[in-house]
This record gives C-alpha cells, sequence and structure tokens, in this order.
C-alpha cells in the first residue's frame, strides 16, 4: 500500500540532517534549496518526479485510483472531499481544505500513522508486533532481523514493507507469523492477547483454533515423555477448574439486579454510593469473621467464671446496649485476662496473673490452651494492620486511574465524548442525559468564548466577602456546637456518676438518659450540613466541582471536630472511671444505633416526605435530588464509629454490617421511589478516589491513632477486661515476648529485637523519615515526567508542522508540472 | 440447567471464553437472550455454525439499547455486513466490548469507530455534527453546534489535519478517567 516516495538524496547534509534533530538550520536550508531547484529546472531527472509523471499520465485517463486492499474507493473519497471543500468556505491552514490530486491523496493516507488500527492487515500487524515484544519480555525471543530499518525509530516495527504489490501475500505471511507467535506464548498471555483484538469475534476463534492446531501437532510430532503430558493436562484441568470458579464468583454477586436497576435509571454517579456501601460492607465482614473466629467463639465456648447475673431483657437494650448486653460477650469487660483452658476448672485465682501454667490443678494438661489477652491483642492489632494494608491499595489504584499528570486542555472534547452514560437505560433518564449534557455543552461553550472577562476589583472584592461570611457562619457554627458537645458530655458523665451512686432512681431512666449524648451528636450531624448548604447558597463558585469540594470540606470539618471532642471526652476523663471500656463500648454502639436511625428518620423526611410535598404541595415535577457526597460522607462517619469501637466492643462490626444491610434497601428503594437523577455535573472516577482516601486517611488512619494510643498509653481498668491489672494494654505483649524468652532462652534475639524495634519510637521515627523520603522522590519523578510530556506534544506539534510543509511542498510542484503540460498540449492544439 | 444447554459443546464453548470477557454461563445467558429475539430464526444446535443473521429491527429493540441513541452505529459497527445484521459471534462481541472487563485501548478503538458515522477512519467535522445531534437530541442550535466542531477539532487534533484520526481520539482518551466507567454498559440478564 505504500510507495516508497524517495526524496533525492543529491545533497548528503539532508541525510545527516535527518538523523539529527540538531542540525536543523542545515535540513531546512537544503529542502528549500531542492524544491527550488526542482521548481526551477523541471528537473526531470528525481526519481520522485518521474513517478508522479507516471501518475500524471495515468490520472489524466482514470479518475478512480486503484489500491489493493479492498473497502476503499478513492473516487468516491476524492468527491467528498471536494464537496468538503465547498462547503466549507473559509480557508482553514489545516491540510483537509486543500483540493489535493490524487497521488498527494494516495500518499497522505497511506502514511504509517494513518493506518494503524485502520485495516485488519495494519490490526495483524500491530498485534504481531505486540506478541512479538511479549515473547521477548517472557524470553522465548525470536530474531531481531524481523523489525525493519527505517528512519523514524516510532514505527519501526509497524510493518511497512517496501513491496506491498502483493498485500494479499504480505497479510496471509503476517497472520503466519501471528498465530506462529500466539503459539508460543503462554496460555494465559494468548488469552489476553486474543481478547484485547480488535477483531471480529469469528476471525479470532480462526486464530485461536491454528494456534491450538499448530501447538496440538508440535506435540504430537515429538515423543512427548509421559510426565509433560500430564503436566499438559494438568494445565487444562486447571484452567477448567478456574473458569468454573469465576462463574461461580460472578453468579454470587452481591445485589448485582438491585444494582443494574439503580444504575439503569441514575447513571454511574449514584451506582458509585452503593458501590462504596458494598465495599464498606466487605471490609466489616472481614473485621467480624478475625474477631468473631479468634475472640468471640472462644470466649463463648469458654465464660469466664466470675459473671455477676444479667439484668433482664427489656426493648431498650436495642437502643442503648446496656442492660443484658452489658455483661456479655458483646463487650471488653467480659473477656478474661488468663489462659483458656479445655475443660479444666480453674477454682481459686481465677483473676490472678499466672498466665502460662496450669500447674496445681488436677487436671489432664491438654494441649487445648488459648492465652486471651494475647488473642485479643494481636487480634485487634493485626486486623487493623491488614484493613489498612487494603485500604492504602485500594486507594492508590483508584488514584493512579483517575489522576492525570498534565492538565488536560480537550475539556470540550472529553465533554462530546466521554460523557454518555451508557449504563442508563429508561427512556426518561436517557432524555434528562441528554438535555444535562446539552446544557453543560453550552455552559463550556459560553466559558470557552468568554475567557477573557475579568472581574472589576470591586466584584471580587464583593466576592470575598460573601466567601468570608459563609466560612464565618460555618465555622462559628461548627466551633459552637463542638464546644455544646464538650460541656454537655461533661455534664452528662456527672450525671451519671450522680446516678450511679444513687440507687433509687428507675434504672431505666438512667440508661435512657445516657442516649441524650448520641441523640444531640446525631441531630447536629443531621442539621448542620443544611446550614452549610445554606450558607453555599449565596456564594458565587467558579464551577460546580469547586462547589462540591468546598462542602464535602464544610462537613468533613465538622465531623472530624465532632469526632475529636468525642474521642477527647472518652479517653481523657471516661478513661478514670472503674471498667471504663465497657462504657466507651456501649456509648459506641449507641451512637452507631442512633446514627443509623437518624439516617432513616432523614430519608423519611428528605426524601419521601419532600417529594410528597413537592408534587401534591407545589405541584411541582421537580423531586429531591440524591445528594451523593453528603451521603457518602455519613457512610464514612459510621464507618469511623465502628472502627474505633472494635477494641472495646468486638461484635461492634456485625452490628454494622447489620446496618448496612438496612441501610442499602431502605435507601435504595427510597431512591428509586423519591429520588430524581443529579443535574450537575458529576465526575465519578474523581469523587470515588476522594472518597476512598477520605475513608483511609481522616477516618481509618483516625482510627487507628486513637487505638493505639489506648493501647499504649491508657491504664486499663483494673475491674475488668483482659488486660486488668496490666500497666498497659501493650504489656501484654511484651510479657508474652519475656515469656517466650523465658521458655526458649535461644530465641532471646526476637525479645531484644522487639525492645528495640518497637518500644523505641526511634525507630518509628526512622521509618516514617524514610517513608517520606521515597514519597518525596516519587513526586520528583512525576514532576520529571510532566516535563517530558510537555516536549513529547511539542514534538508531536512540529512533526505535524513538517507533515504539512512536505505535502504542501509536493502538491505544488505537482501542479508546476502538470502546468507545463498543459501549456505544451494547448501549444500544440494552437499550431 | 437445561438439557439443551450440551447444544453448546465443549469447544465452542472454550473457544468463546478465550475470544470474549464472559463466562461460559454468560455466554449460556447471552445465548438465550439472542435466541429470545428470534426463536423460528435462531436454532438451538450450533456445532455446525448456521448462518444466522438478525435483522437491526431485533438487536435495536432489546431494553439494553432501546433508548440509546448510538444504537444503530453500535449495531453497524458490529455486524458483518456493515448494516446492523448481526450473527451470535458479533452478538457475542459487542457486549463483550461493552462489558465491564474489556481494556480501555479495545473500547476506545469501537467508540472511535462508532462515532465514525461514514466509516472513512476518520472523525471529520460532519462526523462530529451528527454526534453532537445525537448526543443532543437536536436541542443545540447551528451555531453552538458549529462552534463545538470546530473547538474539539482544534483541541484534539494533533497532527493538524482538520479530522481526528485514531491516533488523536486514543490520546484524547487516555486523559479522560471517566471514559472506562462510563462505556460499560448495563446487561440485564434475564435468566
Amino acid at each position: 500500500m505504500a510507495r516508497i516516495v524517495n526524496f533525492d538524496l543529491r545533497y548528503p547534509l539532508m541525510e545527516a540532517g535527518l538523523e539529527s534533530p540538531v542540525d536543523e538550520e542545515g535540513v531546512h536550508d537544503s529542502f528549500n534549496q531542492l524544491i527550488a531547484e526542482q521548481s526551477q529546472n523541471g528537473g526531470l531527472d528525481a526519481l520522485e518526479l518521474q513517478e508522479l509523471q507516471r501518475e500524471l499520465d495515468e490520472e489524466g485517463r482514470d479518475n478512480v485510483a486503484y489500491l489493493s486492499s479492498p473497502g476503499h474507493d478513492y473516487g468516491r473519497r476524492q468527491e467528498r472531499w471536494e464537496a468538503e471543500r465547498e462547503d466549507d468556505g473559509r480557508q482553514t491552514d489545516s491540510l483537509a481544505g486543500e483540493r489535493w490530486s490524487s497521488a498527494t491523496l494516495k500518499i497522505l493516507s497511506s502514511m504509517p500513522s494513518r493506518t494503524i488500527g485502520r485495516s485488519r492487515g495494519a490490526i495483524i500487524s500491530q498485534y504481531y508486533n505486540r506478541t512479538m515484544q511479549l515473547r521477548r519480555r517472557r524470553q522465548s525471543r525470536p530474531s531481531i532481523r524481523d523489525f525493519s530499518r527505517s528512519a523514524r525509530p516510532s514505527i519501526r516495527g509497524y510493518g511497512m514493507e517496501g513491496d506491498t504489490t502483493d498485500s494479499e501475500g504480505a497479510e496471509l505471511r503476517k497472520r503466519e507469523h501471528l498465530v506462529n507467535n500466539l503459539q508460543n506464548l503462554s496460555v494465559s498471555d494468548r488469552v489476553r492477547m486474543l481478547r484485547g483484538m480488535p477483531l471480529s469475534v469469528a476471525e479470532k476463534s480462526e486464530l485461536r483454533m491454528q494456534a491450538m492446531q499448530k501447538e496440538q501437532r508440535r506435540h504430537s510430532g515429538r515423543q512427548i515423555p509421559c510426565c509433560s503430558r500430564l503436566k499438559y493436562y494438568i494445565i487444562i484441568a486447571v484452567r477448567q477448574s478456574w473458569y468454573s470458579w469465576l462463574s461461580f464468583i460472578h453468579s454470587l454477586q452481591l445485589w448485582q439486579v438491585a444494582l443494574k436497576r439503580v444504575s439503569g435509571r441514575f447513571g454511574t454517579g449514584v451506582l458509585s454510593y452503593f458501590l462504596f456501601l458494598k465495599t464498606l460492607l466487605f471490609f466489616n465482614l472481614f473485621l467480624f469473621l478475625v474477631t468473631g473466629a479468634f475472640l468471640v467463639l472462644p470466649q463463648a465456648v469458654h465464660p469466664p467464671l466470675f459473671s455477676q447475673g444479667r439484668p433482664s431483657f427489656s426493648g431498650l437494650e436495642l437502643l442503648t446496649g446496656a442492660g443484658y448486653f452489658s455483661d456479655s460477650v458483646m463487650y471488653y469487660g467480659y473477656y478474661s485476662n488468663y489462659t483458656l483452658r479445655k475443660s479444666c476448672r480453674v477454682d481459686t485465682g481465677g483473676q490472678n496473673m499466672s498466665i502460662s501454667n496450669g500447674t496445681g490443678m488436677d487436671c489432664p494438661s491438654k494441649r487445648h490452651s488459648y492465652n486471651m489477652p494475647m488473642a485479643y491483642f494481636f487480634t485487634i492489632g493485626v486486623s487493623f494492620f491488614i484493613t489498612g494494608i487494603i485500604l492504602v491499595y485500594s486507594m492508590s489504584k483508584s488514584f493512579g486511574q483517575s489522576f492525570r499528570i498534565d492538565k488536560s486542555h480537550s475539556i470540550l472534547a472529553m465533554k462530546v465524548f466521554c460523557s454518555w452514560d451508557f449504563k442508563v437505560l429508561k427512556k426518561s433518564s436517557v432524555k434528562l442525559m441528554s438535555e444535562n449534557i446539552c446544557t453543560q455543552l453550552k455552559e463550556l461553550l459560553a466559558e470557552v468564548n468568554h475567557k477573557h472577562v475579568k472581574n472589576t476589583v470591586c466584584q471580587k472584592l464583593w466576592r470575598l466577602t460573601v466567601h468570608g461570611i459563609a466560612w464565618t457562619i460555618c465555622i462559628a457554627s461548627t466551633t459552637g456546637c463542638v464546644i455544646g458537645i464538650y460541656y454537655f458530655s461533661e455534664h452528662m458523665h456527672q450525671n451519671l456518676r450522680l446516678f450511679s451512686r444513687n440507687t433509687h432512681q428507675n434504672p431505666l431512666l438512667k440508661e435512657a438518659s445516657m442516649l441524650a449524648l448520641p441523640v444531640v451528636v446525631s441531630v447536629i450531624n443531621l442539621l448542620l450540613p443544611g446550614l452549610f448548604n445554606a450558607a453555599a447558597w449565596m456564594e458565587d463558585y467558579d464551577s460546580p466541582s469547586v462547589r462540591t469540594y468546598v462542602a464535602i470540606g464544610r462537613n468533613l470539618m465538622l465531623k472530624v471536630s465532632v469526632l475529636g471532642v468525642l474521642c477527647y471526652h472518652w479517653l481523657g476523663r471516661v478513661a478514670a472511671d472503674p471498667c471504663w471500656e465497657d462504657f466507651v463500648g456501649q456509648e459506641l454502639y449507641r451512637f452507631l444505633i442512633m446514627d443509623f436511625i437518624f439516617t432513616l428518620l432523614d430519608t423519611l423526611f428528605g426524601e419521601f416526605l419532600w417529594r410528597l410535598f413537592s408534587e401534591k404541595g407545589l405541584k411541582r415535577r421537580r423531586r429531591p435530588v440524591f445528594d451523593i457526597a453528603r451521603n457518602v460522607l455519613d457512610l464514612i462517619y459510621g464507618q469511623t464509629l465502628a472502627w474505633l469501637g472494635v477494641l472495646f466492643t468486638p461484635l461492634l462490626p456485625a452490628v454494622q454490617i447489620l446496618k448496612l444491610l438496612l441501610l442499602f434497601y431502605i435507601k435504595k428503594g427510597s431512591v428509586m421511589m423519591n429520588c430524581q437523577a443529579p443535574r450537575k455535573p458529576y465526575r465519578v472516577s474523581q469523587m470515588t478516589t476522594i472518597f476512598i482516601t477520605l475513608l483511609c486517611i481522616p477516618s481509618f488512619i483516625g482510627a487507628s491513632v486513637c487505638v493505639t494510643y489506648t493501647m499504649w498509653s491508657i491504664t486499663p481498668s483494673s475491674s475488668c477486661g483482659p488486660f486488668r491489672q496490666l500497666k498497659t494494654m501493650f504489656q501484654a505483649g511484651k510479657r508474652w515476648v519475656e515469656e517466650l524468652e523465658k521458655d526458649n532462652p535461644s530465641l532471646s534475639m526476637l525479645a531484644r529485637a522487639h525492645a528495640y524495634l518497637v518500644e523505641n519510637p526511634f525507630f518509628l521515627f526512622v521509618g516514617a523519615g524514610i517513608f517520606l523520603i521515597v514519597i518525596y522522590f516519587h513526586s520528583q519523578v512525576v514532576d520529571g515526567q510532566r516535563k517530558i510530556i510537555s516536549l513529547l506534544q511539542e514534538q508531536i506539534e512540529n512533526e505535524g508542522e513538517d507533515k504539512k510543509f512536505l505535502i504542501t511542498r509536493l502538491q505544488s510542484i505537482h501542479e508546476q508540472k502538470r502546468t507545463p503540460t498543459r501549456r505544451l498540449t494547448s501549444q500544440d492544439s494552437t499550431c | 440447567f437445561f438439557i439443551i444447554s450440551c447444544h453448546c459443546t465443549d469447544n465452542v464453548a472454550m473457544s468463546l471464553q478465550d475470544c470474549t470477557y464472559f463466562t461460559r454461563k454468560e455466554i449460556l445467558r447471552l445465548f438465550y437472550r439472542y435466541r429470545d429475539l428470534a426463536p423460528q430464526l435462531v436454532p438451538l444446535d450450533y456445532t455446525n455454525h448456521p448462518d444466522v443473521k438478525l435483522p437491526y429491527e431485533l438487536i435495536g429493540s432489546m431494553p439494553e439499547l432501546k433508548d440509546n441513541p448510538f444504537r444503530q452505529r453500535i449495531a453497524e459497527v458490529f455486524s458483518d455486513d456493515g448494516e446492523g445484521n448481526m450473527t451470535l459471534d458479533d452478538f457475542l462481541d459487542m457486549f463483550s466490548v461493552l462489558s465491564e472487563m474489556a481494556p480501555r485501548d479495545l473500547k476506545a478503538y469501537y467508540a472511535f469507530k462508532i462515532y465514525d458515522f461514514n466509516n472513512d477512519d476518520f472523525i471529520c467535522k460532519s462526523d462530529l455534527e451528527k454526534t453532537l445531534n445525537k448526543l443532543t437530541r437536536n436541542e443545540l442550535t447551528e451555531d453552538e453546534v458549529r462552534m463545538v466542531c470546530e473547538k474539539v477539532i482544534d483541541e484534539a487534533d494533533l497532527d493538524n489535519d482538520g479530522r481526528l484520526s485514531l491516533e488523536d481520539f486514543q490520546h484524547m482518551i487516555v486523559r479522560a478517567p471517566e471514559f472506562l466507567r462510563y462505556s460499560s454498559g448495563n446487561l440485564l440478564f434475564t435468566i
């Protein structure tokens, strides 16, 4: 398909100039010289012009150009281009509006960069080269001779060979090479390559069949030892079972139908909220399995010896978590601080500190012993560690998908090509989406056209004032609420102390009064974001995404300060009480339940009743919009409470799982019944990244810092729990290492390592320092890549200019060649 | 499971599994969806690779495609004859590329072909105009359409030839993180 257009190499300087871009002056000069000379002399010696001359003669004969590959009709294309040129009256600077001869057109369209991905032959070539690279990497090396030389390294390997007269043969050969390569790859690589090829399924199956036939022939040709044949069968069996396992997993997918329905109606944005809920569910499931297996189950099977009688079950327990639940496996206080032994009753000193030896009792020394404090300490520590790793991994993966190194200039193009959401199926939603895209395009167009409008100083000042007022309102209200919670919590704490001393009061009333703080906090969490929205309503932002970010920021600030003051209250004040861990566990349970109840109320009033009111009362068709950001932040808040509470309430993940399950169905029902799709543009990838970052950094890190602080510094209560009468919870670990050392003196290295690495804060500082240095290096690498990208962009533009220059010159020479002959013929005719 | 399922022999199923992003179960479900469109035309036994093509009208009436403004182009791109009449292989190919497992480059390639209305392997101005009109249901004025097309070509055309080649398109798609999420369709399995 490509003709070799051989530019005359009379000037050796030119060839050097082609290879090194430094000599640009020389190149341009010599090109100009060459073309000037050609046009002066009408140099017929040049090979290029001889070819063009031939073309010229042929052109006179018939207009329809011939081409070897099917499906390209140049005559039609030429007509179309001429029609386009007539339509487009303006003179553009591009190559499209010119009138080209068929020769130039042929050359233009057979340029290597234009044929990538076009015809089937080109695709096969491209994938042949990809499989070659893959084979190289996997070390089944093909020969280097397969690559043809070319001046441009970037197109080396696209397989544009000189002799293209027999293109059918060339395609067949390429196809054979591709099949050969496929056969040499491993099975998973082959499958991945096949699936990724943009060919039709029929062609792919044929390629696959040919590759497998060849493989079988190759296998049957030789004498295969029986062990390698066995290996072959095992591999096939493993693949089959892997596929059936995959389809089993796929069919198990939770809520698949519900999610499809939601996304069919509301699009990917609202779907992301439900997917986030599903992710949180899996985190909690993991936590529940770990704590359930290692903490709850052993302790439930071996109930502690000294447990007081529990009050009877009244319905209030479900809300307050106290009462019937108070001395149960649900809370920290129930767990024993000695080693559990199977079928061995320790009569004396059940609360003593001798953890290791079970001697002095007449029970058979069984191997089944379970060191409860150790188990508690390590289970919580390890589950937090694994959760942290999973979170950081998913955060970095999400970040990698959505982060763009360079500022994108093609906003409008991306809006046109990448904004249609193929998930939306419902007709009314599709119509709404079209309207949204139309509005957004108009806005973008207006923005692009009027970018140069600058605000006057007065307007800027006014905007700043408004922003300042709004921020003042938000910060003031947050601070006010935080101070209120601080004093109210102190008041409730004093009340509780009074109550516990004064036993004449009704115990139910005492328990109900414990609900006061959670209710107050939930009301604040519900109402204050509404206030923030009202404050933001009067502000004027540059773009809707800035508005969303500011709203998220304010909401986050509120929740972080509320949780901060609560943590101070629990770990600072309450931690002096006897058996405070139980109390904190119950508090967290209450907070979780209240949060759930208030979310329900908010859904009921915010969405359901609002819709009824706006439809029946105000007679408008506008339904409430599902506020994705606010709902996700509520989920994150709930998850932070769950993570804070795992140390004190090992069964809290189970409560959170139930809560999330109920929340899913309620939210889904409410959304389908009451809400409409969001009208503002919502950047799903960016938002999802932000949410998972928020889940990791303030939420998880904050919870783990609190838990670490509790384990490291706070004295556990002396009357309940697995760490009673230890100075800190951390000492349980240290004690275990000391015991190991006592039992096996050869493990003293471990003890010493433990003493230096874990207890010494110096190591933590050094580790954190190294981590920060690594991050700094990576950010420098990213900066460097940004610079490289801009350089490459410049290079592409320059190449485009080169191409334009060459093509126009080619065309002008062509034109000049044509006019002398015409003059000749006309002269002939006149004579 | 139906006893009829064994018509899809192991070879055919394995081959399809290797060439699409679906598992065997999903391929079977898709086959049933295909058959449900015209039970009298589609035989149950595919071992002899019968040459059955469903006309575009039936494909375009599927709930997944019914209201999509690009459904005709999608069917044309994935069909063998370019008219929208699809065999079972074309059908599977279409949903495989539209599924969530397909990589971005593959989707970008087919998206380019879908937006290329005149099949000349470039997205020229008229293609852009048609795309815009389908996107916005002809709600933009002529002036606005013209301005948007100019701006888009101005932004995305890297080699300055006045139209978008596949490279230009892919270069732009790489910078749009939403493309992968939005271009995965919603496949409703009824079984």
